[in-house]
């Protein structure tokens, strides 16, 4: 179970929010909503772990994040606005390094196999220079699929992808809530998924 | 992962030939530069050949450590690796172990070659390359704390010179101290033990700072 207590979030002078509390349990989607620059990606990054908040502090079963260290991440997967996508490696190449790199090694037919459920197989062997903004995004997707981690934090994923990807992100999502994963997802647009548990969290 | 890591960035900065190849031009023309300068007097270039190659590799060292994390940071390659249960001790200490076997050794393997255009003697030239094997290690590691401090600044690469340099000092005397012992006859060896002695603590102490470091420059 995830817990955040009186989260107070400063970006240079400005007050992003105060005093946030709310928790999140097994099987469970946050949906974070709000105008652009109202805190959204700050809250991601201070429940990951990435950030420290001004106040307040983030337990993960009942035990605060800061203390956990390095434990704490791994059970998260946090994909950012960033896609994390190395230019100079083939896709496949970033998928095999960068899973290998968290801890998940993949053999060929294994990362062909994950390529083959996001529609990357053609694109395998291109360097991702070439990918499209779409493309990238799928492939900053396969991060969820090799994780074994329970938390998602999620900021804005569907954005540039196609009908095609943003539904299978769902399913992504929703099977992940299924296996009582938790997953907190900033966004826009409504996800329209159905969730053991949901909760919408509105930043202004 | 730690290997994998190592192997990452071998493999881009193979792909990214052109701004390794870059460092080992500058320590090439830096070098090559004196001896032209300052007139063919051998005994002059015998006694500047110590002082010259040793701050030709610093400031090509210097100019080498905006590649260690500036382009993780940028394509968000770096966060994913701080958030990974890996300490960041250990990341640190594989990208800077890939730094090194990119932009330093090239600079130990041609070293003796240029120490030629000095006049330098056998002992002289090995000297050369073991200071720098002992040293460079520690311009890399001691220079990651820079590079991870300075991330996303505007102007990083004269603030790097600026938190860098002062640290850098110690290895410079030691190392060109080595070769100059070498050159006029007597032994290097207290030089290089001192050598020896920063590698073993930059390397215990430095990844931490800049594990730090790197933990402020991505919130």
């Amino acid at each position: 179970m995830l817990e955040v207590i009186n989260l107070t979030c400063v970006r240079g002078t400005r007050r992003l929010f105060k005093e946030l509390s709310f928790s999140a349990e097994s099987g469970e989607l946050v949906e974070l909503r709000g105008p652009n620059g109202s805190g959204k990606t700050s809250l991601l990054r201070i429940l990951c772990g990435l950030a420290t908040p001004a106040a307040g502090e983030v337990r993960w079963n009942e035990t605060s994040i800061r203390s956990l260290g390095e434990e704490y991440f791994g059970s998260v997967v946090y994909l950012g606005h960033q896609n994390a996508v190395k230019d100079e490696l083939t896709t496949i190449e970033n998928l095999r390094i960068s899973s290998a790199v968290s801890g998940y090694a993949l053999d060929k037919k294994e990362a062909q196999e994950i390529l083959k459920r996001v529609g990357l197989t053609q694109q395998q062997n291109l360097p991702a220079r070439v990918l499209s903004a779409g493309q990238r995004r799928r492939l900053a997707l396969t991060r969820l699929l090799t994780s074994k981690a329970r938390l998602w934090f999620l900021d804005e994923v569907l954005t540039s992808l196609d009908n095609t990807a943003m539904n299978q992100s769902r399913e992504f999502i929703s099977q992940h809530l299924k296996n009582d994963g938790i997953a907190i997802v900033a966004t826009h647009q409504d996800l329209d998924l159905i969730a053991p548990r949901f909760h919408r969290l509105q930043l202004s | 992962m730690f290997g994998w890591l190592v192997w990452r960035d071998l493999i881009l900065a193979w792909r990214r030939r052109a701004d390794v190849l870059a460092t080992l031009f500058f320590f090439v023309i830096v070098v090559s530069l004196f001896p032209l300068g300052i007139g063919p007097e051998r005994e002059t270039l015998r006694t500047i050949a110590p002082g010259v190659v040793w701050v030709a590799a610093l400031l090509a060292s210097m100019l080498s450590l905006g590649r260690i994390f500036g382009n993780d940071y940028q394509d968000g390659t770096l966060e994913q690796l701080l958030l990974t249960r890996q300490p960041a001790y250990l990341v640190v200490l594989a990208k800077v172990l890939a730094h090194w076997i990119v932009a330093e050794v090239p600079l130990v393997v041609i070293a003796p070659v240029l120490g030629l255009q000095f006049g330098l003697s056998q002992n002289g030239l090995a000297t050369v390359v073991v200071s720098l094997l002992l040293g460079t290690p520690v311009l890399s590691v001691i220079g990651s704390v820079g590079a991870a401090l300075t991330l996303g600044l505007r102007a990083a690469n004269v603030l790097v010179a600026l938190l860098v340099l002062p640290l850098y000092i110690p290895v410079l005397i030691f190392g060109s101290g080595a070769v100059q012992a070498s050159v006029t006859g007597s032994s290097p060896r207290a030089w290089l033990l001192l050598l020896g002695a920063t590698l073993i603590v930059s390397l215990v102490f430095a990844p931490w700072a800049t594990s730090a470091a790197l933990r402020i420059s991505v919130e």
